[in-house]
């Protein structure tokens, strides 16, 4: 899932100016995440309204990434999305430009901030558990991610600063080395972490920008 | 073959090595650095310029090794991982040869969330095993990381890399020491020895799997000034063993100066006759000035 954080009220108000604001969320992620769901979307409204913004309407698109889609949900807001000098978006930042591409004359303003890519560990508690790096190794390491949950990518071992199992730079969080020395070592496989990793093709995370699966674009 | 440093070469010779390590200064004043390299001149026979250490932006060590070089002392150029991608490592391997600095010690790096500037985007495009291996293969192969000729001139150097014995997973510190020394590590520095029976310990590991014939091992010293450099050493910084016993004695010393010192020397002592240990490299962080007296005092000098 895409985490995501509401930006603070203050700076969703500098934003916003005098209004009108139109208000969208999210039916997936940011509903996930309590940023952009139904409930999150009325309570904006509201606290917008008590300093005396007007909005002229709001929606959940489900999901806001997805272009055709919106045009489709959007088409029934069409009038108050005309009166609206603001949009504002509570959804992932791909979430916000795809609104974006569907705007006119308002301007679409984001009031989240888009974190990382991470698991649901409890209700309100997330964490990172990939990013993207578009050549995925976890099976060299028991299914654990090197790559996005150790500060510094180490693929062929921990750094050596970790404490009690914990890592040097966050306390509060596993070294990820350290849970996968613990996996592999009781799955018998801890010889496996000797061969050593060659450098990650880096051009898979940051040039790949578009995939079009034409065998499937074709099917209904 | 003939040695590509003089720290290759004393230690192909099977002659106990010296390093010790300058800190570049927090300027662009030469002096300082220089200052410090007279007063360690003579007293060991390689010296480490840090590479922004704890992530605090100094003077690179590219320059202090250059400046170093000039004085007609042999630097070891450390490079992390943190600050640089492949394109630029590869870069200052081919410069720091070009300059006639042969020694380079490979770090993956403090993260910059230690350092003085942590909003910095760290890169750790690659780490630092990769990083030995490419220097490897730059030198024997004399080909770059993606596999092209380097048609120029390949690098001479003599490659190095940390070793910590107190982190953990224990099992993975001597796995991981094993990994460096097959990607291409010609010796290794280790972490401080605070403890020492720790240490010995960890070199028997290291002799049961004969890694200590495979590449030359300089175990680290780092004296200390204060009771208040001994608590930051063993509560705050990270992958360092200060046994309680240490502590206690500094905690109750008179002269803290004068027991930091003393520790030091006794642990230099220890370490010089452990069976596979070739070298110590001694850290003094701001205390460059008490080296001298380590080496001297410890049987190691004239070098
Ligand atoms: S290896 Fe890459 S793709 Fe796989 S989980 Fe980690 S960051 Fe994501
Ligand atoms: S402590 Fe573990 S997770 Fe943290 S930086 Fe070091 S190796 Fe990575």
């Amino acid at each position: 899932m895409i985490v995501t954080r509401q930006k603070s009220f203050e700076d969703i108000l500098k934003q916003v100016d005098k209004g009108p604001a139109f208000l969208i969320g999210c039916s997936e992620c940011a509903t996930l995440c309590h940023t952009g769901g139904e409930e999150e979307i009325i309570q904006m409204k509201m606290n917008l309204e008590q300093k005396k913004i007007i909005v002229t309407g709001w929606i959940v698109l489900d999901p806001a990434c997805h272009l055709q889609n919106n045009k489709r949900l959007l088409k029934t807001h069409h009038d108050e999305l005309l009166q609206a000098k603001k949009i504002i978006v509570f959804a992932c930042g791909n979430g916000i430009q795809t609104v974006r591409e569907l705007a006119q004359d308002a301007d679409v303003i984001t009031g989240t901030e888009t974190l990382f890519l991470g698991e649901i560990k409890h209700t309100n508690e997330f964490e990172k558990r990939c990013i993207q790096c578009g050549e995925c190794v976890v099976d060299n390491y028991s299914g654990l991610c090197p790559v996005s949950r150790c500060p510094k990518s180490m693929l062929n071992g921990p750094c050596g600063g970790a404490k009690n199992g914990c890592c040097e730079v966050d306390e509060e969080l596993e070294c990820i080395w350290d849970l996968v020395y613990k996996q592999l070592k009781s799955k018998g496989r801890l010889a496996q972490l000797k061969t050593i990793q060659k450098p990650k093709d880096w051009q898979k995370a940051t040039q790949t920008r578009r995939i079009v699966n034409h065998d499937r674009s074709q099917q209904p | 073959m003939t040695a590509r440093s003089n720290l290759e070469q004393i230690l192909n010779d099977g002659r106990f090595a010296v390093t010790a390590e300058i800190g570049p200064p927090k300027g662009a004043d030469p002096q300082k650095i220089q200052n410090k390299a007279i007063l360690l001149r003579g007293y060991a026979d390689a010296f480490n310029v840090t590479d922004n250490q704890t992530a605090v932006v100094r003077m690179s060590s590219f320059a202090g090794c250059c400046l170093l070089h000039q004085m007609n002392m042999e630097p070891i150029l450390q490079m992390t991982c943190r600050d640089k991608n492949r394109i630029a490592l590869q870069s200052e391997i081919l410069g720091a040869s070009a300059l006639d600095i042969r020694n380079v010690l490979c770090l993956t790096g403090d993260h910059q969330s230690f350092g003085n500037h942590p909003c910095a985007k760290g890169v750790y495009d690659i780490d630092s095993i990769q990083l030995i291996q490419i220097i490897k293969q730059m030198r024997d192969d004399g080909l770059f990381q993606n596999g092209e000729v380097i048609p120029a001139g390949k690098p001479i150097m003599f490659i190095g890399a940390a070793a910590n014995p107190y982190s953990e997973p224990y099992e993975l510190t001597i796995d991981r020491l094993e990994k460096k020394i097959l990607a291409g590590a010609d010796f290794i520095q280790t972490q401080s020895v605070f403890n020492v029976d720790h240490f010995l310990g960890w070199m028997d590991d290291v002799r049961s799997r004969g890694l200590d014939k495979k590449t030359h091992i300089l175990a680290g010293v780092t004296p200390l000034k204060s009771k208040k450099m001994t608590e930051r050493m063993k509560y705050h910084v990270p992958g360092v063993d200060v046994p309680d016993e240490i502590e206690q004695r500094m905690n109750n010393a008179s002269d803290e100066k004068k027991e930091g010192y003393d520790i030091a020397l006794d642990t230099m002592k220890q370490l010089k006759v452990v069976k596979g240990v070739h070298g110590v490299h001694i850290t003094a962080l701001f205390w460059e000035e008490i080296t001298p007296v380590l080496v001297k005092e410890s049987g190691l000098h004239p070098r």
